[in-house]
Formats: C-alpha cells, sequence, structure tokens
C-alpha cells in the first residue's frame, strides 16, 4: 500500500508511561480506507495503547499518526471527528438513548430538527427506534451495545475506533453482533479500528489483523494468511489451535526444511524463520491437517498412541501421544466412514510438509 | 494452690480497705472553677481538712452558671456535694429550691472570738451560701505596650485614641455596663442607680459604642491573660486573680488598674439532695475560718470573706510578694469600686444581656 | 446515510421485557396456588417470619432512638410551649385568676389565694415550685419584677389576715402595677406561645395583643437569617473546594489516592477543640499568618489583619471541619464515574469543558447534593467552632440556645428556639427533596 493511500498512518509510533518501559516499540502501521482493521493480542500487548494514540486520549512519546494525510499528534480528541465505541459502552447514564445519541449532534451546533430526524434513522438502523426515551439502564447488555455503536457512528465519522465491545456479552449475543458490526462496516464503507484479544472475532470481522505482542506488530495480514501461514510461533499459538513439536533443524533446502524431533524423528517442513542448521526449532502443526492413516503421498509418517477421545459431534478431537508430545490433538471429521477408535490404541498419524511450519522456538 | 490463696488475700484486704473508708471516712466532691483558683483552694482547705479528718476530696472543675446544679437536682440524682458559685447564682438558685439552706449561726466564730455573722464582711453571708472570697473584675495592660505612661482611670480603658490597640472585654452585659458608665463619669456609687433607667442604659450601650469596632471578647477567665500576653489586646477586662498570678508566677509584664473594680463574691453552696449533706457542711465551716481563708489569699490575690482573717493575710507562697495591696479589699484599690449588685442583676440580667447580644450582632 | 440492516437476531430480548411487565401488571393478583390460596397471601405468610424476626434485629436501634432521640426531641417540643411555673407555684391562684376580666385590679378572693399560695410555696421549698421559679418566669415576661417576688415571698411571713390587697401593696407600690396582675393572668396558664414570640422578635403587650420586640432587643429573626446565610456561604466554600480535591482523589493511582484520604480524613481524628484552638493561633492578629504576611511585608506590623473572632474567622474554621463531609460523598460519587464517558464525550467532539458540563458535572450531582445537605444542616447547628472564634459578629443561633440552656436558663426560649431551627431544616429538607429528590442523593 502507498503512503498517499493510507488513511490512517502511524509512523515509527513509540509510547511510553512510566519513561522505562516500552508499551509500544517502533509501531508502523497503514490502514486504508473503509478497511476494517483489527488490532489482536493479548491484554497488555499494547493494541489498546495504540487505539487511544489514535482516539488523541494518549500522547504518542514519539513518532507520528496520521489521518487522511495530517500529522494529528497535536489535534485533541474532540477535534479528530473519530467514532468510538467503549468496552463498557460509556453510555451517559443520566441521558435518555436519544439524548446519548443526540449528544454528538447537539456539540456540533446541529439544528434541533436535523437531530431528532438523525438520531431517530440511526435509532431505526440499529432496530431500536422505540427505545429513544428510555435510560441505558433499562436496555439489554446487546440493546446497549447498540446503542453504543449508533451512538459512534450518528456523526458519520469516517473512521470508527471499537475497544473491545462484545466484551461485556454472553457467547451467543457476542457472535450475534459481530455479524451486526461486520454489516455496518459493509453497509456504511467506514474505516473501522477494532480491538480486541479474541482471535475468533479478530478472524471473523476482519479485513486485516495486526497481531500484537510486546509492543510489537507480529504479524499484520489477512485472517486466512494468518491461520494458514503464521510468521512465528507466537502468531502460530495464539491464531487457532496448533500443536507444537520441538526439535533441531537439520537440512535446509529453499524454503523447505528437516527437522529432527527430540526422539529421533525426521520430520519435513515449511521453512517459515528459522535460518540455519542446527538451530532449534517448533513445528506448528493445525490439529485439523493431520491424518489418520494416512495416504502415503504425506511426507510425514508416525506412530501415535491415543490417550482420550472427546466426543463433539461435527469431529472427534483425539487427545495423543506423538515423539513424546501427550498433548498432540488430532480432530477427526466425524465421518459415516470413520474407523473406530479407542483410548490406548496405536495409530498411524501422518501430515503434508506444507502444513507443517519450522518456527522459531520461544 | 498458691494462685487461689493470693486471690483469697487480696480479696480479703481490699474488703477490709473498702469496710475502712466506710466506718472511718467519707468521700465528698468539690465543685470550683479550676486552674489558679481552684490551687489555691486545694492548698488552703482541702489539704488540711483531709489531713485532718481522713476524709476524701474529689475535686471537680466546672464554667460557673446554675445549669448544672439544676439538672441534677431536679433529676434527683445529686453528685456535686459542695459548688464555689458567683453569688448571683446562687441567690437564684436559692429561690428556686435548689440548694440547701445553711444556718449562718453554726458557723464558727472568728480567730479572735467575733460570731461568724459579725466577722463575715456584710453581704456575704446568705440563706444557702456563705461566701469565701472577694474577687474583682479589674482592667489590666500590657506595660511594654505602654511604656511611658500607662492608663490609670476607666476613662483611659475607653479612650482609645490617646492609649491604642484592641481592648480585650467579657462578652456580656453584666460588668461592662457598670465599667461604661464609670467610664463616662457616674461616679461608682451611683452605678447601678442610673443603670436602673432606660436612659442610663441607654448611656452605658453608647460609651460601649466608641469602644465596639477594637473590641476582642472573651469568656473564660483564663482567655484575658492569654489574649495580652499573645498582643492580641493592648488591655483587657479581668479577674484580678488571673492577672496577678500571670505577674506572680509567670513574671509578666501586666499592671492592674483598680480604678471602677466590680467585686463580687464567690460562695459554697450545698445542692439540694446530696447524700453527703453532714460531710459538705463540715468542709464548708472548716474552709471558711479565718485561717483558712487567710491561707487561700496567700495562693491567690482574692480577699477572705472575714474581716479577722484580713489581718493574718500575709505573703505569696512562694515570693516575697506582700499580698495586702493585690487584695481587691485593700483599702487602696476601692476608692472608686463597685460591689456587683446582684438585686439588679437579678432583675434585669435576661433583659440587659438580650440587649447586649442585640448590641453585638448589630 | 439511507440505510437499512436487518437484524437477524431475534427480537424476543426487546419484546419479553415489556411482554413480562404487562403479565406481571395484569394477573398478579389473579394467581392462585394449588392450594387455593392466592399468591400474594401465600407469599405474606411465608414472609412474614423472616420479616419479624429483621424487625427483632432493629430493636435495640429503635429502641436506642426512642430514648437518646425522639424522647428528647419531643420534650424539647413540649417544653417550648408548656411552663407551669403559673400553676406549680400558684395552684389555687391560677385557677382563680382567669376568672378576672382583666379590668381594674382581681377580687380580695384572689388576692387572698395570691397570698396564701405564695405563703404556701416559700414554706415548702419544693423542687420547681418555688416562687423564685415564677419569679424567673414573671421576670421573662415583664423584666425586673423577679427581686419584687422573691423579696415580697419574705416579708409575706407576716402577713396573716385581710385585706390582703392592701398589705400587698404595702409591702411594694409596685403590686399596684395592673399591668403585673394581667402578665400574671397569663403566666398562669400552662401552655404559652410567649417563648416562640420571643423566639421571633416578638411579644405580648400590656393589652395582651402581640407587638414587635423594641428594636433594640430584636436578635432571633436576624440571627436565623445570619445563620443561614453563614451556612450557605459555608457550604458553597466547602463545596468549591472539595470538589477539585475529591476529582484528584477519584482518579489518583489507589495508592496516592489512599494516603491523600488520611490527609482528608486526619481531622476527624483530632480533637475539635484542637483543631478550632489551632485556628486561633494561626489567624489571630499576633499569629502564624498575620506575622507571616508582615514579614513578607505585604502588610504593616499596624495594620496586621483580623482575621478571627468575626465571621472570617467563623468561617475559615467551619470551612475546615465540615470540609471531609463535602469531600467524601463526592469522592465516592466521582470514584464511580468511569473516565471513559470523558472519552467518550470529547471523542464525539464536546470541547473538554462542554464534556465536563454535560457529562460529568451532572453525574456527580448525587454527591453534591449529599455533600451540601450534610454540610449546610452541620453548619445550621454548629456550636462549639462559632463559640470560639466566632468573636461577636460569628455567633450562630445554636450558640443563642445555647446561651438560654446554660447561661440565661430559659429554657423554654431554648426549646423554642430549637424547634424553630429544627422546623426549618426540616422545611429545607423538604424543599431540597422537592428539588433533588431525597432518593438521588449518594453519601457514599
Amino acid at each position: 500500500m502507498a503512503a498517499s493511500d493510507a488513511f490512517v498512518r502511524f509512523e515509527k509510533v513509540q509510547k511510553s508511561y512510566d519513561g522505562e518501559i516500552l508499551v509500544v516499540k517502533d509501531l508502523n502501521l497503514d490502514i486504508a480506507k473503509g478497511e476494517f482493521l483489527t488490532m489482536l493480542g493479548p491484554s497488555g500487548s499494547g493494541k489498546t495503547t495504540c487505539l487511544m494514540m489514535l482516539a488523541g486520549f494518549e500522547p504518542a512519546t514519539n513518532g507520528d499518526i496520521y489521518l487522511d494525510g495530517t500529522s494529528i499528534n497535536h489535534v485533541p480528541p474532540h477535534k479528530r471527528g473519530i467514532g468510538m465505541v467503549f468496552q463498557n459502552y460509556a453510555l451517559f447514564p443520566h441521558m435518555s438513548v436519544a439524548e446519548n445519541l443526540a449528544f454528538p449532534l447537539q456539540v456540533r451546533n446541529m439544528g434541533q430538527a436535523e437531530i431528532k430526524e438523525k438520531v431517530q434513522r440511526t435509532l431505526d438502523m440499529v432496530e431500536l427506534g422505540a427505545f429513544g426515551d428510555r435510560r441505558p439502564a433499562q436496555l439489554s447488555g446487546g440493546q446497549q451495545q447498540r446503542v453504543a455503536v449508533a451512538r459512534a457512528l450518528v456523526f458519520e465519522p469516517d473512521l470508527i475506533l471499537m475497544d473491545e465491545p462484545l466484551g461485556a456479552l454472553d457467547k451467543q449475543l457476542r457472535e450475534q453482533m459481530q455479524y451486526e458490526i461486520k454489516h455496518i462496516h459493509e453497509q456504511l464503507g467506514v474505516t473501522v479500528v477494532y480491538v480486541t484479544h479474541d482471535q475468533t472475532e479478530a478472524l471473523t470481522m476482519s479485513d486485516r489483523v495486526a497481531v500484537f505482542e510486546d509492543g510489537v506488530i507480529q504479524q499484520l495480514s489477512t485472517p486466512q494468511e494468518l491461520y494458514e501461514n503464521p510468521k512465528n510461533a507466537f502468531v502460530a499459538q495464539f491464531i487457532g489451535e496448533n500443536n507444537r513439536l520441538l526439535g533441531v533443524v537439520e537440512k535446509i533446502k529453499g524454503n523447505n526444511c528437516t527437522v529432527k524431533l527430540d526422539d529421533g524423528t525426521i520430520i519435513k517442513a515449511d521453512r517459515v524463520n528459522v535460518s540455519s542448521v542446527g538451530e532449534r526449532s517448533s513445528l506448528s502443526l493445525r490439529p485439523e491437517r493431520i491424518e489418520i492413516d494416512p495416504p502415503k503421498s504425506m511426507e510425514n509418517h508416525l506412530t501415535g498412541v491415543i490417550r482420550e477421545l472427546i466426543y463433539l459431534g461435527d469431529h472427534i478431537r483425539v487427545r495423543m501421544d506423538v515423539a513424546g508430545n501427550d498433548e498432540f490433538i488430532v480432530k477427526v471429521r466425524n465421518r459415516a466412514d470413520k474407523r473406530d477408535l479407542s483410548e490406548g490404541q496405536k495409530v498411524k498419524i501422518g501430515w503434508k510438509s506444507s502444513d507443517c511450519k519450522a518456527l522459531d522456538v520461544r | 494452690m498458691k494462685l487461689t490463696k493470693l486471690l483469697a488475700s487480696t480479696l480479703v484486704g481490699v474488703s477490709l480497705l473498702a469496710g475502712a473508708t466506710v466506718a472511718n471516712a467519707g468521700e465528698i466532691t468539690v465543685v470550683s472553677w479550676g486552674g489558679a483558683y481552684t490551687k489555691s483552694q486545694v492548698e488552703a482547705y482541702h489539704k488540711p481538712w483531709m489531713a485532718a479528718t481522713g476524709n476524701v476530696i474529689k475535686s471537680e472543675d466546672y464554667n460557673g452558671g446554675v445549669a448544672e446544679i439544676k439538672a441534677q437536682v431536679e433529676a434527683g440524682n445529686v453528685s456535686w456535694d459542695i459548688v464555689d458559685v458567683e453569688l448571683s447564682d446562687a441567690i437564684r438558685a436559692c429561690d428556686e429550691g435548689l440548694l440547701e439552706t445553711i444556718d449562718a449561726s453554726t458557723l464558727p466564730a472568728g480567730a479572735d472570738g467575733t460570731s461568724a455573722q459579725d466577722d463575715f464582711i456584710e453581704g456575704t453571708l446568705h440563706d444557702c451560701a456563705v461566701a469565701s472570697i472577694v474577687w474583682s473584675t479589674i482592667f489590666a495592660y500590657d506595660k511594654e505596650k505602654f511604656p511611658d505612661a500607662g492608663p490609670t482611670t476607666m476613662a483611659d480603658f475607653f479612650n482609645v485614641a490617646k492609649f491604642p490597640g484592641k481592648r480585650g472585654l467579657r462578652k456580656g452585659a453584666k460588668v461592662n455596663l457598670e465599667f461604661a458608665l464609670i467610664a463616662d463619669g457616674v461616679l461608682a456609687k451611683d452605678v447601678y442607680e442610673v443603670l436602673a433607667t432606660p436612659e442610663g442604659v441607654d448611656r452605658a450601650f453608647k460609651k460601649l459604642d466608641t469602644i465596639k469596632g477594637d473590641v476582642v471578647w472573651w469568656e473564660a477567665g483564663a482567655q484575658p491573660p492569654q489574649l495580652l500576653a499573645d498582643g492580641e489586646v493592648s488591655m483587657t477586662t479581668a479577674y484580678n486573680g488571673r492577672i496577678f498570678n500571670a505577674v506572680a508566677g509567670e513574671g509578666k509584664a501586666f499592671e492592674i488598674v483598680w480604678d471602677g473594680q466590680v467585686w463580687d463574691l464567690d460562695l459554697w453552696v450545698i445542692p439540694k439532695g446530696t447524700k453527703n449533706k453532714e460531710l459538705a457542711m463540715e468542709f464548708l465551716k472548716f474552709s471558711t475560718a479565718t485561717e483558712q481563708l487567710a491561707a487561700q489569699a496567700s495562693y491567690i490575690s482574692y480577699g477572705p470573706a472575714r474581716k479577722s482573717s484580713s489581718s493574718l493575710v500575709g505573703k505569696y507562697h512562694n515570693k516575697d510578694i506582700d499580698m495586702g495591696p493585690e487584695m481587691p479589699t485593700n483599702p487602696d484599690n476601692l476608692k472608686n469600686a463597685v460591689q456587683n449588685n446582684f438585686n439588679f442583676w437579678a432583675d434585669n440580667a435576661d433583659q440587659l444581656n438580650e440587649r447586649f447580644n442585640a448590641w453585638l450582632a448589630g | 446515510m439511507r440505510i437499512s440492516i436487518h437484524f437477524r437476531e431475534p427480537n424476543h430480548m426487546t419484546s419479553t421485557t415489556l411482554d413480562q411487565k404487562d403479565i406481571s401488571d395484569a394477573s398478579a393478583d389473579a394467581l392462585i396456588m394449588v392450594d387455593g390460596v392466592p399468591l400474594k397471601q401465600k407469599l405474606a405468610e411465608t414472609t412474614k417470619k423472616q420479616r419479624s424476626r429483621a424487625l427483632l434485629l432493629t430493636v435495640p436501634l429503635v429502641l436506642f432512638l426512642v430514648i437518646s432521640f425522639v424522647i428528647p426531641i419531643g420534650q424539647m417540643l413540649f417544653r417550648s410551649v408548656h411552663n407551669p411555673a403559673g400553676s406549680n407555684v400558684l395552684p389555687n391562684f391560677a385557677i382563680a385568676i382567669q376568672d378576672w376580666d382583666g379590668k381594674g385590679y382581681p377580687s380580695e378572693a384572689m388576692f387572698e389565694l395570691f397570698v396564701k399560695d405564695m405563703q404556701n410555696a416559700r414554706k415548702k421549698r419544693e423542687i420547681g415550685k418555688t416562687v423564685g421559679n415564677l419569679a424567673t418566669r414573671m421576670n421573662y415576661t415583664i423584666p425586673g419584677t423577679r427581686s419584687l417576688f422573691t423579696s415580697t415571698s419574705r416579708k409575706l411571713s407576716k402577713v396573716t389576715e385581710g385585706p390582703y390587697k392592701e398589705a400587698l401593696f404595702k409591702i411594694d407600690k409596685k403590686w399596684e402595677n395592673k399591668v403585673i396582675w394581667r402578665n400574671l393572668k397569663r403566666v398562669s396558664r400552662d401552655y404559652t406561645i410567649a417563648f416562640y414570640l420571643a423566639a421571633l422578635d416578638h411579644k405580648f403587650d400590656d393589652d395582651g395583643d402581640i407587638i414587635a420586640a423594641d428594636k433594640l432587643y430584636q436578635i432571633y429573626v436576624s440571627n436565623f437569617f445570619k445563620t443561614l446565610k453563614l451556612s450557605a456561604i459555608i457550604t458553597f466554600l466547602c463545596l468549591l473546594i472539595a470538589f477539585p480535591v475529591s476529582y484528584l482523589l477519584s482518579i489518583l493511582p489507589l495508592r496516592t489516592s489512599n494516603l491523600l484520604m488520611i490527609l482528608v480524613l486526619l481531622p476527624f481524628w483530632t480533637s475539635l477543640l484542637v483543631r478550632t484552638t489551632a485556628w486561633i493561633a494561626i489567624l489571630q492578629t499576633q499569629g502564624i499568618l498575620n506575622n507571616i504576611l508582615v514579614s513578607i511585608g505585604l502588610v504593616s506590623d499596624d495594620g496586621r489583619i483580623q482575621m478571627i473572632y468575626n465571621q472570617t474567622g467563623t468561617i475559615i474554621a467551619m470551612v475546615h471541619i465540615l470540609l471531609p463531609f463535602m469531600i467524601l460523598p463526592l469522592f465516592s460519587v466521582m470514584k464511580t464515574i468511569p473516565p471513559s464517558y470523558m472519552r467518550a464525550a470529547r471523542s464525539m467532539g464536546a470541547t473538554p469543558f462542554t464534556a465536563y458540563r454535560r457529562v460529568y458535572f451532572p453525574l456527580t450531582l448525587p454527591g453534591i447534593a449529599a455533600g451540601t445537605l450534610l454540610v449546610f444542616i452541620l453548619a445550621i447547628g454548629y456550636y462549639i467552632t462559632p463559640a470560639l472564634v466566632g468573636g461577636e459578629d460569628g455567633l450562630l443561633i445554636s450558640n443563642l440556645i445555647a446561651y438560654h440552656i446554660k447561661s440565661s436558663l430559659n429554657w423554654s426560649l431554648g426549646a423554642a428556639l430549637g424547634t424553630i431551627l429544627l422546623v426549618t431544616v426540616l422545611v429545607l429538607y423538604w424543599v431540597y427533596n422537592k428539588l433533588v429528590g431525597i432518593d438521588k442523593l449518594s453519601f457514599g
């Protein structure tokens, strides 16, 4: 993406609260107009701090943040024109729902009639048209959430920030809301920067995901890329389920390599971020890419002992002991022709070398 | 075993002791004004009496007034056996039946053999009260404030132009109105005659008006010497004994002006219904005997109520200061002096204090 | 923007809340239990035992309140209108005199009863029923009559036969004054509003009509207003100082704010007298503050500022003493306001001031309401501090009440003043409730 395309741009941004620890280390990030970008990471990884810097509530210690081509380092939050949805919604409890929505319009000195019309239209959009007179406390969690979204949208900002907006909802409602937010994004074409620690949420909603760890973006790519081609062990482990086998790099050949596991087994894998022979490596394997009784065409063949079977309806989780790792998970699809498995049974397993990523060890 | 023995013997000892107290000696509660004044009573009355009779005195302080006596007597739970009160309070409490009557003929004769009725200064014996001392309200000034020539008359006290500085006055109508009239040229002996007329009252308040802006009001007897010492006022009205003790005891450079002094009595009264009436009466007789009254005068400069005590008054207890000239009753000090007219104040205190309060607030 | 989005979410959430309400409203009365007892009755039965046990737990508190609060206040109310000195001291005369029409003198029979009653009272010297009690009561009505009663009582022992009227006039010519007898008739009634009149700077004139007291003696009404004014000033200053402090406390990290909170509460652990005395040491003309001002040349040695023993002193000392009562409710309310509200407001385009005015400030109102009410009511009844540092013009109504309870012993007037103060506070409370709503208060 060329610099001029970037709608939001972090350039060499660093942030420290106490003068000793950098919570954001040299952040460079471009966000395109209309993009849904998620900042994903464990708590303390710096993702919320980035959002707060973008919103203007925290100053960047170093570097620049650009919005639509101009640096906003010295623009106070209320002049940035950014909509924001807060973790606990931050709906004003002393105002009715309609008053909450009217607030951003009133501070913009909009006419009374226009305000009324916009508030009603936005409330209708989130299907809360009849709830304008209620106080936020009289609404359910999901309704409050929608009011919060509506309030961030009502003044038609080009950029909306969302700080773990679904964290307070139960699982079912959360999934429901994910779709709703996604739909709003698609309908309005606004740019959304979304912060969450929930990887499912990130994968479901985002155009691109920035995985944060320790103040650094570990990987910035589409959800699919993130899942299929993690760039390092952290991303591999953080996104989706993942089996880990430890060994030493024996041979490197282009993008392929062989790794000798600690029990002596030799595994063929994709080389991702190991660079030299003799280096320790962790192999990352998605549980659904492993086959029991594998076809000959698969490059890697091992034997495992089944320790536990968990029936999950659409698939069966098989925990087995493979090459000294007894937390090795294999997902077996629940097919009509499935073979019988039992605990303690020895089975042959295998996978393609392209499904096995040789990553760093951390 | 050993412990039980010890306990038993202790119990026996305690019960013996308690029995002894009941059998041989009683305890009475003597209530007075505290500070240097109570100390003088303890030295001159309490200690000798306890030594002579084996009885015990519990000394309590109060701030004057009949309120507590009234409360105790009306509740039928009298814990104060003998109380040192001002004359007007003694008369009022007696009129309201709150006090035991005291037959003056049972008081001991003077050391020179004069009967009590003749030995006590006129007006110091009452139906329910026996005076112990004569005290006075005078005004005093800080010699350092007026190094050349200090004030000498009551008129000087009211002359702020000639003797600049703040004035301390007791918050209340009593004594202040007398002072004002004397300062305005009324002779001491005519003060109450003038004050009995509405014009006289107006005249007194008019005189007070002239210094109203320069007054610091005090309420407790300990305050005036403190106000002088702090430099808050250049002169103040005060109880003569308090000023004397600040000079004799603490070496302050204060000077008393006796002109226009208003002297009054402190009297012993016995609240009605005390369980220790006999013992209280015994103490009253002992403490108002010639020698005790004279002895008290060596601790504080208040004049004894008995004529026969005057000749025995000597020096301050631990310094070479003749007490005679310090007494309110000393002829030199009585040249232009007023005796507080309890009847006048009994009739007019309510009204004049009301007016005084209104005047203060206005 | 013109779009419509259809949610797949079933609408149960929005509709059930309404439906449930409708159902409960409409059909609760009709619900019958399986054993045929209506639901409400059944519920009452089952909770009755629980409730009576809970009630039992409050018995000590209720008893305590009755003994220490209800009874004394009831007594105060009673005493402010009930003063039986007349009928106590002169039981027979008090009844007889009521037949007198107030013209001329009472009848000889009434005079006889008066003398007999007076002699009796002197002989019996019963507590609360002595001539002195009557004299005190009469002196409130006609100043200067106390000694007339007490001295007459002493001389009356010699009067054994009539005509009693002449005998009295012989003892003291003042008895010829008809005003005394007219007032005596009024004093002989046990119930009177005279003390309320006095407390409102009014009195009965000689004909029994209500008139304003002489201007020179008017003090209470103006003092009530002064007390209200000073309390309002003190409350306002407390709010002014406490608001930023509480705000700071609420946003600081817990450890720092705890430390600061201890500093705020420190005054609570120091004796009130010590604190007030400390203010005297600081504020008096030769005190620390004036010394500093003189030493830095801000004021001359002769021009030291009078900061104590006046209203200024009262205000300073009381603001200091009452400050924690403002800070605590404010702090507890501010603590619960998440910083995200302000951020939300600013993200929506509000300037810091607008965000503060429209969002933060309204949310602190319950704390402000509680704090101001608390401080105002405490200030209006404050007594010791104005007594010590108030000087001549810093005295509040409670000081006058204390004066009548402790010094002048005019308890009835003290009670009347106290009752008026109580009613004033209740009225203010009621107005406040109308304006703010007590249920909105938050004391933390």
